[in-house]
C-alpha cells in the first residue's frame, strides 16, 4: 500500500492487522509517536489524520491510504522549530518527554479546533473569546503525562494561544 | 484475518451477507481495543468508512437521519442544536481524540451497557435502521439492547443509521466516573422532555446488563406535571417531586459491585443525577430554552 506522511508518499508492504502506529515506527522508522497504552487512553502516538487528531494505536494502517498522515518528525519547518515546539521548551512543557510528541500533535489539532469555534465539554452557551486555563485542560484530556509536567504544558499552551 | 473494504452501501451489505462473523470497524476505538489486546480476534474486519451514506446526516420529514460513521465531534458540531441531549452526551465521550473517530454505530454496535450514547437515545425516542441484503427494518432504541454487549442486530445486518424526531422540549445528560475524560461512565443518566406529546423519556447507564429507560419513572412524573398542571403553567418544580423522580429512576436500576464502583453508589449517584438533571431541564422548560 501507499501511505503518505509527513506529505511524502511511502510503498509499505504490511500484514493488514498493523496499527497506524506500528506502520509509522516498525516500517518506517518514525518513532516519535511513543506506544504508551495501545488501547488509546494515554495519547502518546496522537498524530494528524486529514488534520483531525488520531491516537494511531486505534487506526488499522490499511484503512489510511489515500489519507495524510501528519506526525511529530513534520512539524518543525525549515525556519525552525513549530511555535507549540518553542513554547514547551521555553515553558518547559515536559520531563521524560515519552509523552511530548503526542502532546504537541494533539496541541495542534486542539488550536485549530478552537479556531474553527468547536466547543468542549466545559464550553457553556458562548465559546470564550480565548483559550481559558479550565478550556486548554479539557480539551488537552487525552493526553495523559506521568511525570505531571502538566503546569509546563499548560504554560506553554497558553502561550502559544495568546500568541495566535 | 480477512480485510473487507466496501466503498458503496450495496458492495457492505454484500459483504455482511457472505461474512456474517465480520466485524464492522468504523472509529476502531472499541474494536481495535480488542485486538490490540488479543483479546478477540475476529475472522474478518468490514471497514465502513469508506460507504458515504454512513458518514452523512440529514433531514426528513421533521425527523434527523444520523449515519451510524458520523463521528462524535461532529454531532457536538453540527447536531448541538437539534439534538442537544446526544450532543451533551456525545462531549463527554472519551477523549477529543476518541471523539475524532468514534460514532454512534460503534456505540450500539458494542452494546455496552456503559455506552454514552444509549442514554440519550433512549430518552429521545431513537429507533434503529438496520440494513441487510433482505432489506430493511428498524427497531426502537428500548428494544435494541438484549444483554450484556448483545443488540437485536442479526448477523447479517449492519447498523446502517439513527433515527429520531428531535424532542421538543429541554434535554440533559449526565454521568459519573473518577475525572472527566478517558472514563468508563459508573452511571449516567440522560433526560428528554416531550411537551408536546405530555412525555417524559429517560435513558440510565452502566446500572444495569444493558442500557434502559426508567418506566415508572417517567409515568410517575408525566402525570404528576399533568394533574398539577405544569407543563402550562411552566411554575417551579416542587423540589419534593424532583427527589421522588430521582428516587424512581433509582428503582429502575438492577447494577452489579465491579471495579469501577459498588451498586449501591451507582444507585446513589443515579438518583442525585436525576434529581438534577430534571430541575436543570425544567429551569430551562420555564424560561422557555430549548423548546
Amino acid at each position: 500500500m501507499q501511505l503518505s506522511v509527513n506529505g511524502q508518499s511511502r510503498d509499505l508492504e504490511l500484514d493488514n492487522r498493523t496499527t497506524l502506529l506500528d506502520a509509522l515506527r516498525e516500517h518506517l522508522g518514525l518513532i516519535g509517536s511513543k506506544k504508551g497504552c495501545d488501547h488509546g487512553q494515554c495519547g502518546a502516538c496522537t498524530v494528524l489524520l486529514d488534520g483531525r487528531r488520531t491516537n494511531a494505536c486505534l487506526v488499522l494502517a490499511v484503512t489510511c491510504a489515500g489519507r495524510e498522515v501528519a506526525t511529530i518528525e513534520g512539524l518543525a519547518g525549515p525556519d525552525g522549530l513549530h511555535p507549540v515546539q518553542q513554547a514547551f521548551v521555553e515553558h518547559d512543557g515536559f520531563q521524560c518527554g515519552y509523552c511530548t510528541p503526542g502532546q504537541i500533535m494533539s496541541a495542534v489539532g486542539m488550536l485549530e479546533e478552537f479556531e474553527r469555534g468547536w466547543p468542549s465539554a466545559v464550553t457553556g452557551e458562548v465559546q470564550p473569546a480565548g483559550l481559558t486555563a479550565p478550556e486548554i485542560r479539557e480539551r488537552m484530556s487525552g493526553n495523559l503525562c506521568r511525570c505531571g509536567a502538566y503546569v509546563g504544558i499548560l504554560a506553554a499552551l497558553t502561550d502559544v494561544a495568546s500568541r495566535s | 484475518m480477512d480485510f473487507l473494504q466496501p466503498s458503496t452501501m450495496a458492495e457492505a451489505l454484500a459483504a455482511k451477507a457472505e461474512h456474517p462473523g465480520a466485524v464492522p470497524i468504523a472509529g476502531g476505538t472499541d474494536v481495535m481495543v480488542e485486538m490490540n489486546f488479543d483479546k478477540h480476534r475476529p475472522p474478518a474486519l468490514l471497514d465502513v468508512t469508506r460507504v458515504s451514506e454512513l458518514t452523512e446526516w440529514g433531514m426528513d420529514d421533521g425527523r434527523v437521519r444520523l449515519g451510524a460513521g458520523v463521528s462524535y465531534t461532529r454531532i457536538i458540531d453540527e447536531l448541538g442544536d437539534r439534538l442537544p441531549g446526544l450532543a451533551m452526551a456525545s462531549r463527554t465521550v472519551g477523549s477529543p481524540q476518541i471523539r475524532n473517530r468514534g460514532t454512534v454505530g460503534g456505540n450500539l454496535g458494542a452494546a455496552s451497557p456503559a455506552g454514552d450514547a444509549h442514554p440519550a437515545l433512549l430518552a429521545a425516542d431513537a429507533e434503529i435502521e438496520l440494513q441487510s441484503t433482505a432489506g430493511t427494518r428498524v427497531v426502537k432504541a428500548h428494544e435494541f439492547y438484549l444483554g450484556v454487549k448483545r443488540n437485536a442486530a442479526r448477523r447479517d445486518e449492519l447498523i446502517t443509521a439513527i433515527v429520531l424526531t428531535p424532542p421538543s422540549g429541554p434535554q440533559q445528560f449526565c454521568k459519573i466516573g473518577t475525572r472527566n475524560a478517558m472514563v468508563i461512565s459508573v452511571a449516567a443518566f440522560g433526560l428528554a422532555l416531550h411537551p408536546d406529546r405530555r412525555v417524559v423519556r429517560t435513558g440510565i447507564g452502566s446500572v444495569a446488563p444493558t442500557p434502559r429507560r426508567a418506566y415508572a419513572a417517567e409515568e410517575f412524573l408525566a402525570a404528576e406535571l399533568e394533574s398539577a398542571g405544569l407543563w402550562e403553567s411552566r411554575a417551579e418544580l416542587p423540589t419534593a417531586l424532583a427527589r421522588e423522580f430521582g428516587e424512581k429512576v433509582k428503582a429502575a436500576g438492577a447494577p452489579i459491585d465491579d471495579v469501577r464502583g459498588t451498586a449501591a453508589y451507582r444507585l446513589h449517584s443515579l438518583a442525585v443525577m436525576a434529581r438534577r438533571a430534571v430541575t436543570w431541564a425544567w429551569t430551562d422548560y420555564r424560561t422557555a430554552r430549548g423548546t
